[in-house]
């Protein structure tokens, strides 16, 4: 029997009013639309689609950084077991010990007027975590070491440093508070290949040494097959395929997924104009399509995907997927 | 095929607070008409000042070095970009001989005028055509890059359109004055990778209907592989190696090729490890002496690395490193 999830998000769907018509029902923009998705402890997750698929929002969601509008995220670490939808004031600032998020841009995500040292400390000062100024600065020495930043330097500010370093602040940041849930969103998406690799393992690193579990969301397919053990592919709000990273890599199901992975530049010259090529763009999530949202660009679309709308079916163990042809298109 | 540029000794400085920059330092190459070169190298590496020294579009503060030559060879003869001093005389080049796709379309368009106003404007600067002719002109490269109803966006504004459907204007407007250079900076590295497919493959059938060269700047090695003839390997303001495309992909001779390679995650080896390249790219105001790469390389072979800059070396008929490896002189030392 697979381990009770840490993170579980049942038929999750987050809408965002939009300023609409004086006529009629505000229209509203389905961000994430009845996501259901377990995330084991000690998982390194993977969430990929492209840029509006919803994924940060889901991401956000699962931190309660987004509003809930159907559904529910639960939490149960052993420790204490939280409905993110109904959650109280006492409880959510608990919460936000327990999850954190690393942000894209390290440029932005540090203060310039801060040093090194008050960004990390932030956390513990905000949620009152440490009793004293001596028992905060070995907090943050022994989480700045953790992430290899070099001590001495805790006293400079944050020009100083450059990204790939930068990036480790931020993930120093966010570990002080001894959390349990990372959500990693686009955090290596900035970097150089020569830096992304050494944060890559350095994420990698302590998720084993202090037993995190990560949702990593990225739009890069090679990077989260490296790094992530499990793989859940977005689209226009919806997930269509879920997998482990290895299954989802061999045996890709759904059209949506596989054109994601053919588009993916081949490193081999020879290897050109192999790639099945999408047509046309992701469509508005404010006027998405009628049945499957990714009718529109599939090259596999009957009638039936124009009307009615795949649920997420097993296509082996631990790999869903939401199409109506998968099984015929399976070879 | 027909040489269209020649880059000798580029070097170039910026003047700043905190002293002297050196940015571009001692770089050459060339380019065929039709040719594509990807110019390759990490933020910071100078491939972005480089490709803009080609139209001496550079900030006030920039110094060029005495040596530097830069030849573009037009149907008219040949023009020496250096000697260009105003506005008027770089007309020939910029937006004329060379044209420049950004790599943010959002921020290369002006907001408050329309996609097509901004079309027809160049045209009729570097055209003879009327405004009428440079309308259909534009509504039909618009077309021609898969935009539909090309009428309808030529009157819409950037914000109207979508990135990808940005950077197909972007480039649209770049080709329209048939330029015999393009200068692609970074134009996919905004966008989704199935978009990213579709731009590339755009730019293929383009140069090979329009026989224009272009320089391809980018970070990514993978795009690289699909769309260059060439390669070019940049860091710290130098070239460290230059060759065939599958030369350089299959059998990268310089260190700094080699660890970007073994730092690039792909899909053919998912379980490989990432191997990251030590350390960190030096600030441009420390760069290192010798050979720029020296503080970083995994396979220094002795002091000399530190002390003198390495000659290009040749590795192959058409692939040379400049790296003290290959020097035969050296290893007797």
């Amino acid at each position: 029997m697979s381990p009770k999830p840490l993170v579980t998000a049942q038929n999750l769907s987050v809408h965002y009013a939009l300023r609409g018509g004086l006529i009629g029902p505000a229209p509203f923009v389905r961000a994430v639309e009845d996501v259901s998705l377990e995330i084991a402890p000690g998982s390194f997750f993977g969430l990929v689609g492209e840029s509006g698929s919803g994924k940060t929002t889901l991401g956000r969601a699962m931190l309660r950084a987004a509003p809930i509008s159907k559904g529910d995220v639960l939490f149960d670490d052993g420790e204490v077991a939280y409905s993110l939808k109904n959650l109280g004031k006492k409880d959510l600032k608990d919460y936000r010990k327990r999850a954190q998020l690393i942000f894209q841009d390290p440029y932005a995500a540090l203060s310039p007027r801060m040093t090194v040292r008050d960004i990390i400390a932030e956390p513990l000062d905000v949620m009152g975590l440490t009793n004293s100024r001596a028992e905060t600065d070995d907090r943050v020495r022994e989480i700045a070491a953790k992430c290899r930043l070099n001590v001495e330097h805790l006293r400079r500010f944050p020009h100083a440093f450059s990204g790939g370093q930068r990036q480790r602040i931020s993930i120093a940041r966010a570990l002080v508070s001894g959390p349990k849930f990372i959500v990693a969103d686009e955090s290596v998406a900035a970097l150089d290949v020569s830096i992304q690799a050494d944060v890559l393992n350095l994420l990698k690193a302590i998720q084993k040494e202090m037993g995190l579990t990560f949702l990593f969301i990225s739009h890069d397919l090679s990077v989260v097959a490296h790094v992530c053990d499990h793989v859940a592919v977005m689209y226009l709000g919806r997930l269509v395929e879920t997998a482990p990273t290895r299954t989802l890599f061999d045996r890709p199901r759904h059209p949506y997924t596989r054109a994601l992975l053919s588009a993916i530049p081949s490193l081999d010259p020879d290897d050109r104009g192999k790639a099945q090529k999408l047509e046309g763009e992701i469509p508005s999530p404010t006027n998405p399509p009628p049945g499957c949202k990714f009718q529109t660009r599939c090259p596999h679309a009957i009638d039936r995907c124009r009307v009615e709308e795949p649920a997420l079916e097993s296509a082996g163990t631990e790999h869903n997927v939401a199409c109506h042809r998968w099984q015929e298109l399976a070879d | 095929m027909s040489r269209l540029i020649d880059v000798e000794n580029l070097t170039l400085q910026f003047d700043t607070d905190e002293g002297r920059i050196t940015a571009v330092d001692n770089v050459s190459f060339s380019l065929e008409a039709g040719e594509v070169m990807g110019l390759v190298g990490e933020s910071g590496s100078g491939k972005s000042v480089t490709a803009k020294s080609l139209m001496k579009l550079n900030p006030r503060n920039a110094v060029y070095g005495p040596d530097t030559k830069i030849t573009l060879h037009l149907d008219d003869g040949p023009v020496d970009v250096m000697s260009l001093q105003n506005d008027r005389e770089m007309k020939v080049v910029r937006g004329g001989a060379i044209s420049l796709i950004f790599q943010e379309p959002m921020a290369s368009f002006a907001p408050a005028i329309s996609i097509g106003d901004q079309m027809v404007e160049q045209l009729l600067i570097h055209t003879s055509f009327s405004k009428t002719q440079a309308k259909e002109l534009s509504i039909e490269m618009l077309d021609r890059v898969g935009i539909s109803d090309p009428r309808t966006r030529f009157g819409q504004y950037a914000f109207e359109l979508s990135g990808g459907m940005r950077q197909r204007a972007m480039i649209a407007m770049a080709l329209s004055t048939k330029p015999k250079l393009l200068i692609a900076d970074e134009p996919t590295t905004a966008l989704d990778v199935t978009i990213q497919a579709q731009v590339i493959d755009l730019m293929k059938d383009l140069v090979s209907e329009f026989g224009m060269g272009i320089i391809f700047i980018t970070h990514d090695l993978g795009v690289i592989a699909q769309t260059a003839d060439k390669v070019a390997v940049m860091y710290l303001g130098r070239l460290v190696e230059q060759g065939t495309v599958r030369d350089v992909i299959r059998r990268p001779a310089h260190p700094y090729t080699r660890g970007l390679l073994a730092a690039l995650p792909t899909l053919d080896d998912i379980d490989a490890p990432l191997t990251p390249i030590p350390g960190d790219i030096p600030s441009p105001l420390e760069r290192p002496p010798g050979c720029v790469y020296n503080t970083r390389c995994q396979e220094v072979v002795g002091p000399r690395c530190a002390l003198q800059v390495p000659e290009f070396f040749q590795v192959d008929a058409d692939h040379s490193a400049a790296c003290h490896i290959y020097d035969p002189e050296g290893s007797k030392a």
